[in-house]
């Protein structure tokens, strides 16, 4: 018989570059200026929970390109997906998208990343750190949710609830629910929602080359460098929405990818949207990544979303 | 009923509104009107329903959401807003001390509107002014109109941090940092009143369509409204 801890949780030993306390995301409040944050990538956020039997709304590390060392108070069942990283437990490699049991002192440790930019892990019971507006999603700039609002330090001890059955309910390993881009993704856009403020060939220009991922790139948005986008009627717009995945154009021409910590609003005209399907594989890209953007229609766009739901679902289910 | 309106697509997950394209209270108030007659109807798969300025942004989650449901029923809601009330609630109404630390730009506002520093501080406290939108960041209001004379734009550079509560003028527009965020609007002074704060029952001071007043206060009672904050 062991002796429980007064409180279960995960101590932070190393941080890893930027990871953060994420989960679906802080909506109902965007009226107030308040942003939704949440997952780059929702997909492989909603599958680490599955493989761990959370809800799909329970609070996953999100991993930036170096991962965390992180050892356990209490035994979890733990997934890890997303990008693919070396993970360690207690030394032995452990395989991506799938469950595994995390023993009461045994250390998690993230070594090279093979391919994609954000990892997310899962820990049964998931993290229970106090909700902000009714979620437990990080935004670094209002410093809201999370830890305190901020990404993880060292000595951080992360609070975890209550584990479900932790024995015999756990999923079967899986593939990744998305293809992870090898520094290069193709994304579907629709367009939209300020089309018309750009010359009558910029959705061609958009779709002849792809653009570069600049280095000043984050969470917020990403800044892309290539064929630059002509106005008509100007780059000014009154602020309006600036939903997921928008690309907004400043004067310069060169479009921004707004991306989880998006602001609510802004004043650039939005040329086109990229489909709800594909920014889970936009954020496995990080600074100096390639993205391309090819034109689908409204049909498309849903018929994938209904792919991409069919196959979480199954997982959620558990019968695959 | 309202010609003066489309609907446009962002991706497939949102739908916009857009009324007429300029900064116009009784625009806002349609848009506001609307936004809240969305809000209210309550249909399944909806997330969000946003108003800015002159268009209503309604997120929803396009695989629980009848779409040809709610495009006839904010088509609807679009037709039939109107601005109502202009004015429908009692103006809040915020301290602020103008000038001094608190306040670094009131000289150069003072400089750029050729009147005194006391007479650009007794113009901005004298109107009465609407919330058009909120965003920026958690709280942040923008409200309007200043009084032209003194609706100096923004600053050419912005400064990196700027206070919590601090007031600022950009043009017609005015509003308080709700947070130490990098900003550049001309800081005339500060309220030790906090626009948002996660603690309280209501964490927001203002919501879209309210109407706002500033009052001058002495740097004691500044002190004093900030220490009990």
């Amino acid at each position: 018989m062991k002796l429980q801890p007064a409180r279960a949780g995960v101590v932070v030993i190393k941080p890893g570059m930027l990871t953060t306390i994420q989960d679906a995301g802080r909506w109902g409040f965007q009226s107030r200026g308040v942003p939704v944050a949440g997952p780059m990538d929702p997909a492989s956020h909603r599958l680490a929970n599955a493989l761990v039997r959370n809800p799909p709304e329970a609070a996953t590390l999100e991993v930036t390109l170096l991962g965390p060392e992180l050892e356990f108070d209490d035994e979890r069942v733990v997934a890890v997906t997303g990008a693919q990283f070396d993970v360690l437990l207690d030394g032995r490699t452990m395989p991506p998208n799938a469950p595994f049991i995390v023993s009461a002192g045994a250390r998690l440790r993230f070594g090279v990343r093979r391919a994609g930019a954000r990892a997310y892990v899962a820990i049964s019971g998931g993290i229970a750190t106090p909700l902000t507006l009714g979620s437990r999603a990080t935004h670094l700039i209002s410093g809201a949710g999370g830890m305190h609002g901020r990404a993880l330090v060292a000595g951080d001890v992360l609070p975890l609830g209550a584990p479900n059955d932790v024995y015999g309910a756990v999923s079967l390993p899986q593939s990744s629910v998305i293809a992870l881009p090898d520094h290069h993704a193709r994304v579907r856009v629709l367009p939209g929602p300020q089309s018309e403020y750009f010359a009558a060939d910029a959705l061609e220009v958009l779709q002849s080359a792809p653009y570069t991922i600049a280095q000043n790139s984050d969470r917020m948005g990403f800044r892309l460098q290539g064929p630059p986008l002509s106005h008509v009627r100007g780059a000014d717009i009154i602020s309006d929405a600036t939903p997921l995945g928008v690309l907004q154009v400043p004067a310069s021409g060169e479009p921004i990818l707004l991306m989880a910590d998006r602001q609510t609003a802004g004043g650039y005209p939005k040329i086109a949207t990229v489909i709800a399907a594909d920014i889970p594989v936009a954020g496995q890209l990080g600074p100096g990544d390639a993205i391309s953007f090819v034109v689908c229609t409204a049909r498309e766009a849903v018929a994938a979303l209904i792919a991409l739901e069919r196959t979480l679902m199954s997982v959620e289910a558990g019968h695959v | 009923m309202n010609s003066h309106y489309r609907i446009v697509p962002a991706g497939e997950s949102v739908l916009i509104i857009e009324f007429e394209e300029r900064i116009d209270p009784l625009v806002n108030a349609t848009t506001i009107a609307c936004a809240e007659s969305i809000q209210a109807a309550a249909v399944a798969g909806v997330r969000d329903v946003v108003p800015t300025y002159r268009s209503v942004a309604v997120y929803f989650d396009p695989l629980r959401t009848d779409t040809d449901a709610l495009l006839e029923r904010i088509t609807h809601e679009a037709e039939t807003a109107g601005p109502g009330a202009l004015v429908a609630r009692e103006p809040l109404r915020i301290p602020v001390c103008y000038g001094g630390d608190l306040g670094p730009d009131l000289p150069q506002v003072a400089a750029f509107a050729r009147m005194s520093a006391d007479e650009v501080v007794q113009r901005h406290a004298s109107a009465t002014y609407r919330v058009f939108m909120l965003g920026f960041v958690p709280g942040f209001a923008y409200l309007g109109m200043v009084d032209p004379d003194i609706a100096m734009p923004r600053r050419a550079t912005p400064r990196v941090r700027v206070p919590m509560g601090s007031v600022g003028i950009a043009g017609v527009q005015t509003g308080i940092y709700p947070a130490e965020t990098p900003g550049g609007w001309q800081l005339i002074g500060q309220t030790p009143v906090r626009p948002f704060d996660p603690r309280r029952d209501d964490p927001f001071l203002m919501k879209a369509g309210d109407a706002v007043q500033f009052y001058a206060i002495e740097r004691a009672e500044f002190d004093r409204l900030k220490a009990a904050s």
